[in-house]
């Protein structure tokens, strides 16, 4: 199956993707590509197969008690933030 | 000369005082600075703090202590973080991020009394099978710098070959550290899922990811993974299981070993590459081995399995990229939806915007049943054909890859082509193996790498049999031309 610009441009919003128009057409041919190359899945007989949900059989997700491990380090992690005041993200304003 | 040792060589003469870390560590800085401005292999160097640890290291030896990997200087894949030292992942994105802690791997090797002399270059968050797709630029291969060495621990294995460390931490998520390590004429072993912590590790696709080694012999091999392996409650998918001697595994005979022959890899495989496969089945059966011939229908599904999968995680896992709180922001962004847009746009590179996009695609409303759902069937098919198959032989055996290295630039512009070049080493990703590649000869003077791969939790086995290929063979020997 082949993806139209079309296509790309709401992959491209859905993904929050700046994708600038003189790029548009190099992914347009290539996401058609591996579209083509992905879909021979759909030939393939998966009979009763259920979908694998770990690669070891047996084995699921571990959980852990719900307790506190970790000390507050906020600046030490927000110093690698690029705008930060009083211990806060700053973003462009959202609500007017 | 020091680089040529093996790391056991070199313990030992550490042991003995015949050397200092320091005299060690300076040797490796030298060969990083004559050496890495042709290569490209490195992202980071940490001098200063190499020769400080170093020092602590020696601290250590003179008080006594002994350990195979004290004092010992390594080069850490640019994807595990390290604390208070630039972790790029290989993108734009994380170009200034320092990272707050250390991963599980760099915090047991540090324990170990390693001595980090950098940080490797790699495809950018581990996507691409050439190192092309780095922010900072290709890495050229040792044995012939117009060749790509493989990716994504690309950097790992040119700076292992070129003997610029001892070894080299590296990921493999559909190949990236056996590839690169076949491309380069040396060893890489990729663990069992869950074999060795991904704590601080950055993630593309969780349910593949794993860490592991890129050396010059399966024997340094088995002791950097002694170091790594085993359980660790900061990551989910760790598997609490006992980790064996690999180092006692590696001297017992192979007599009696069975080894599967893939008939899907051996298929329209180059004649010369078969050849080179041929030889080393030689070498098993002369070990005792015997040969079985093993078929597993839908492996030839795993490229196209592989590639819904693993876009699809990484379309999830690098949705953490916002622009807000760690990496790339673009300039004056007008609104929220502006700011995530363009810092990505602009933070990403090309392949991971593609991967990105088909993972969103395969994920988005109307496509999920047709390719997510399906290719977790195909994967779930994959992995029980491997079952099967291990009930009848201990290990599989085929090539690592199609060709050897290819030209930088050959393949870059064409995504499909590029990925059929993990085309063997994929299936033990999708269920979850492990798999090591070995050198095993040379077409047109590049290097060409064998691959074993075996049941959940064989590494010892697969290190054992590969130990005893090297014991009989010496491509594993073999330094690149300028090198030596």
């Amino acid at each position: 199956m082949s993806l139209t610009r079309q296509d790309v441009e709401k992959i491209a919003h859905l993904a929050r993707l700046a994708i600038s128009a003189e790029e548009m057409p190099v992914y347009v041919t290539s996401l058609s590509s591996i579209v083509a190359l992905v879909d021979q899945l759909s030939a393939a007989d998966t009979g009763a197969a259920l979908p694998m949900a770990h690669p070891l059989a047996g084995q699921s997700q571990r959980l852990r008690p719900d307790e506190v491990t970790d000390s507050d380090q906020h600046e030490k992690y927000q110093a690698n933030a690029p705008a930060v005041q009083v211990g806060l993200y700053v973003v462009p304003r959202v609500i007017e | 000369m020091l680089h040529h040792h093996s790391i056991g060589e070199l313990a030992d003469l550490l042991g003995r005082k015949q050397i200092s870390s320091v005299e060690l560590t300076r040797h490796f800085l030298a060969r990083i600075d004559a050496f890495d401005p042709a290569l490209n292999a490195m992202i980071t160097l940490t001098a200063d703090q190499a020769l400080r640890d170093a020092t602590v290291a020696d601290r250590r030896l003179h008080a006594g202590e002994r350990g195979n990997l004290l004092g010992i200087p390594l080069i850490h894949k640019d994807i595990f973080c390290t604390d208070g030292v630039r972790t790029s992942c290989g993108s734009r994105m994380l170009d200034n991020f320092i990272a707050p802690y250390d991963a599980t791997v760099v915090a047991r090797l540090k324990a170990a009394g390693t001595v980090m002399l950098g940080k490797s270059n790699m495809d950018e968050f581990a996507m691409g099978s050439s190192n092309e797709t780095s922010y900072y630029g290709p890495v050229k291969n040792p044995w012939d710098h117009a060749k790509v060495p493989g990716g994504s621990s690309g950097g790992s294995a040119a700076a292992t070959a070129a003997r610029l460390a001892p070894f080299a931490t590296g990921t493999d998520t559909g190949g990236s550290i056996r590839q690169p390590a076949a491309l380069t004429g040396v060893t890489g072993v990729k663990p069992t899922y869950g074999r060795v912590s991904r704590y601080g590790m950055i993630a593309f696709a969780s349910s593949l990811d794993q860490a592991g080694v890129i050396a010059r012999s399966a024997a340094d091999a088995a002791v950097v993974l002694q170091a790594i392996a085993g359980f660790d409650p900061r990551d989910s998918t760790s598997v609490d299981t006992p980790v064996p001697d690999y180092r006692a595994a590696l001297q017992a005979p192979l007599h009696g070993l069975r080894i599967g022959l893939l008939r899907e890899f051996f298929d329209g495989l180059e004649v010369r590459n078969r050849a080179l496969i041929d030889d080393v089945l030689k070498v098993y059966r002369a070990l005792g081995a015997v040969m079985v011939d093993i078929s597993l229908k839908s492996l030839p599904l795993s490229v196209p399995t592989y590639y819904v999968v693993a876009p699809a995680e990484c379309s999830s896992n690098l949705s953490r990229f916002d622009g807000v709180r760690f990496g790339h922001r673009c300039a004056a962004p007008k609104d929220l939806m502006d700011l995530y847009k363009r810092s990505r746009g602009e933070g990403f590179g090309a392949e991971v915007k593609r991967r990105i996009m088909t993972g969103t695609y395969v994920l988005s409303a109307g496509y999920f049943d047709a390719y997510y759902l399906k290719a977790q069937k195909v994967r779930q098919l994959i992995t029980d054909e491997f079952r099967t198959a291990f009930a009848q032989v201990d290990l599989l055996i085929g090539p690592t890859t199609p060709t050897p290295a290819f030209a930088i630039g050959a393949k870059i512009d064409d995504p499909v082509t590029m990925y059929l070049n993990d085309i063997y080493t994929i299936g033990a990703n999708l269920a979850g193996l492990p798999g090591l590649s070995m050198p095993c000869g040379f077409i047109d003077d590049l290097p060409v790498g064998a691959q074993l791969i075996g049941p959940h939790f064989s590494e010892a086995r697969l290190l054992h049999a590969a130990h005893q290929f090297q014991l009989a063979t010496d491509w594993h020997g073999r330094t690149p031309r300028g090198y030596q």
